[in-house]
């Protein structure tokens, strides 16, 4: 079955705070027995210090979603309202030391029910923006609906580039079927029915790749060089990385990865779409190799 | 405490007496059954040998009719794809709802090929409509192919008759009989089907040993093309120890056909008798009056299945779901969903499966161990208060569920 920490295996066998708290003052129900997993969190807060003084659940589900849930009550427990609503999912997955990939969306879950009592006591509508689709890739976690979105909002046409942008299809590639289905889809939905296809849609880059006619002085290609890597560094900050120029040899362009994004297994796929990029905004083709590569000098 | 294993329709535990057999095939009869020397011809016996107790079980007229493959899920590739393959002027598979993944993740392939595929519908115990299945039947059918018995519910198909409706328009017939092998008795050479699956790990024999039987005269193109191993219709050197292995354990199930049928059936009725009378909102799933002698299918109201199964292997207790959460999928089993079994109970279906080697000491174990772990968990449940399902009006209603 699923590898379980012992911390999950220790809140599903001895759940805390489990069952009705009769002095709650805000309740957020979340989930559906269709999904086969729902949680009710009930907060008992101070009207005047807003601290959370007790939180219990109710939960039907599997072990990770009681074990997140009891999790969850623990963390909030004394924390103000807006400290409480700056729990991430991910910071319930590493208070139990983790969670499958499969069992990421038990940890959505409880960070989803923390919002809906948080409105709930403040008198608020909370509506819930997560949808979730079949899970793709096992190894980041990623499921069908994030990679359907990313590619009719970014018109990617390959695995590739979709490995680029969401991390889905960069690990052990047993997804890689999956995405091409994903892909082949939001291309006939694209076409529309009774339309006229669309020219193939452009890459990231407004422009299409420009022929190589006009010779680039170094100057002109290193500001290029420089203007690609400050488009794609927001998306590595995001997960905690960053990249800069280090070097351009001739057609060979040296990068710094810094943060996360040094030693990550996803290297190559980072770098290798940083050079399609490349590719694209220079229209000459170009490498882009990380600075341990660059030769010693002599 | 002896852990209890009740998840016999997953896998079952090697005899040792097939072990045994097995042994000298891994040192002094280590020869490839294809050489002409002494180590060969030994190891070729020894295949024959076990390819006739194989035919008996199986009730086939010839032993020739035996294929050896690797597992279950390569004799039903085998066994579709070449009925495409040898009829190219046929293009239509029926098969049904409730089969295993082995058939339908490869139904969806061929869909995607270009082939027609007609799952048969099942009623809410797991049933097709025969008037349906006869109307299907037409000159671009290649094959019809449909399980003996269904892995999670036990319940059991008519494929003897149907074998004989699709005989009768000239179209082939396969059945996977995974579940039913070892477990009922079979006479193939008194039926009409001409295609069955087996595999080896679910009657006490290794994993990693299947057979296809392939009735004489039916055409077949093979899947694995090389060597000239089971007549060319399914190439690689023999696994030559786990046929073997095989070979004794369906001599076993032979002996134990009976005790399966009488033991085993009784020790199952009293598992789900004792669990029904206990606990409140549960129901068996599938066809109760026909199914495998060794299986019960409780669905659980209220309470998701992972959950369960985490806390009965806590008291060294195996059994097997079909909730979303084992799979690492976001829906119930699919043999659930086809039944129309209410979401509120698919998620908490629990599957039981026995083997002559499980005794009523365990089974009066399990029936005192599963009623409070499913109350525990109703407990914590925001669709259960106080003994009951949360009444309508103050029912537990999410905001965007």
């Amino acid at each position: 079955m699923w590898e379980y920490s012992d911390k999950v295996r220790e809140h599903f066998f001895n759940p805390r705070n489990s069952g009705p708290l009769e002095e709650a003052n805000g309740i957020g129900d979340v989930g559906s027995i269709q999904c086969g997993d729902a949680l009710r969190l009930m907060l008992k807060v101070n009207p005047e210090t807003e601290v959370i003084e007790d939180a219990h659940f109710q939960t039907f589900g599997c072990g990770s979603a009681i074990a997140s849930s009891s999790a969850l009550t623990e963390m909030i427990k004394g924390l103000t309202l807006d400290e409480a609503l700056k729990v991430s999912n991910q910071d319930i997955a590493d208070f139990l030391d983790g969670l499958p990939p499969e069992k990421m969306h038990c940890s959505v879950m409880g960070r989803e029910a923390l919002q809906a009592a948080v409105a709930n006591y403040r008198g608020e509508e909370w509506s819930d923006d997560h949808e979730e689709g079949a899970l793709i890739c096992k190894c980041f976690a990623i499921d069908a609906v994030m990679i359907e979105d990313v590619v009719t909002a970014n018109n990617l046409n390959t695995v590739e580039e979709v490995t680029f942008y969401t991390k889905a299809g960069g690990g052990c590639a047993a997804c890689h079927e999956g995405i091409e289905e994903i892909l082949a889809k939001v291309k006939a939905s694209r076409a529309g029915p009774g339309e006229v296809s669309p020219p193939p849609p452009c890459p990231a880059t407004p422009e299409a790749p420009k022929p190589p006619s006009k010779k680039l002085s170094i100057v002109e290609k290193i500001k290029i060089i420089e203007e690609v890597l400050e488009s794609v560094r927001p998306m590595l900050q995001r997960d905690h990385g960053d990249v800069e120029l280090a070097d351009v040899q001739g057609k060979k362009i040296y990068v710094h990865l810094k943060g996360a994004c040094s030693g990550c297994m996803m290297e190559a796929a980072t770098l290798g779409g940083i050079q399609q990029k490349m590719i694209e905004a220079l229209g000459e083709l170009v490498q882009v190799l990380p600075s341990s590569h660059m030769p010693v000098e002599a | 405490m002896e852990p209890i294993y009740l998840d016999n329709n997953a896998t079952t535990r090697c005899e040792p007496a097939v072990v045994e057999a097995m042994l000298p095939f891994f040192t002094e009869h280590f020869g490839n059954a294809s050489s002409i020397h002494a180590f060969g011809s030994e190891v070729g016996k020894a295949l024959k040998k076990a390819r006739a107790q194989v035919q008996a079980l199986l009730g086939a007229e010839h032993d020739s009719e035996i294929i050896f493959t690797s597992c279950g899920t390569e004799s039903d590739s085998t066994a579709i794809l070449s009925a495409l393959k040898a009829q190219p002027e046929r293009n239509t598979v029926i098969t049904t709802t409730v089969e295993h993944p082995a058939i339908l993740t490869l139904c969806e392939w061929l869909e995607k090929e270009g082939y027609i595929v007609h799952k048969l519908k099942v009623d809410k115990k797991g049933r097709i409509d025969i008037d349906e299945y006869k109307s299907l039947l037409h000159d671009r059918v290649a094959i019809v192919s449909v399980m003996w018995a269904n892995n999670e519910t036990g319940t059991l198909f008519p494929v003897e008759e149907m074998a004989a409706l699709a005989a009768a328009k000239g179209i082939m017939f396969h059945t996977d009989a995974v579940q039913a092998v070892g477990k009922l008795p079979i006479d193939l050479k008194n039926t009409k089907i001409d295609m069955l699956s087996l595999s080896g790990h679910k009657l006490h024999a290794p994993k990693g040993i299947g057979v296809l039987y392939l009735r004489r005269g039916c055409r077949f193109r093979p899947l694995l093309r090389g060597g000239h191993q089971e007549r060319g219709r399914r190439a690689g050197t023999e696994n030559s120890a786990s046929i073997v292995g095989l070979g004794m354990a369906c001599e076993l199930a032979m002996l134990n056909m009976e005790k399966e049928n009488t033991e085993v059936r009784r020790l199952r009725d009293k598992l789900e008798k004792g669990i029904l009378s206990q606990v409140t909102h549960c129901f068996p799933t599938g066809d109760p009056g026909n199914r495998l002698p060794n299986t019960s299918n409780i669905a659980f109201e209220y309470v998701e299945g992972e959950a369960i199964l985490l806390l009965l292997n806590k008291m060294g207790i195996a059994c097997s779901s079909g909730s979303a959460c084992t799979s690492g999928s976001l829906e119930p089993s699919h043999v659930m969903r086809a039944m129309g079994i209410p979401y509120t109970a698919a998620h908490g279906t629990i599957r039981f499966s026995l083997s002559v080697h499980n005794t009523e000491a365990e089974i009066d174990r399990v029936i005192e161990a599963v009623p409070p772990i499913i109350a525990q968990l109703r407990k914590l449940s925001p669709y259960w208060r106080d003994g009951g399902p949360v009444s309508a009006e103050q029912a537990f209603a999410p905001t965007y569920a």
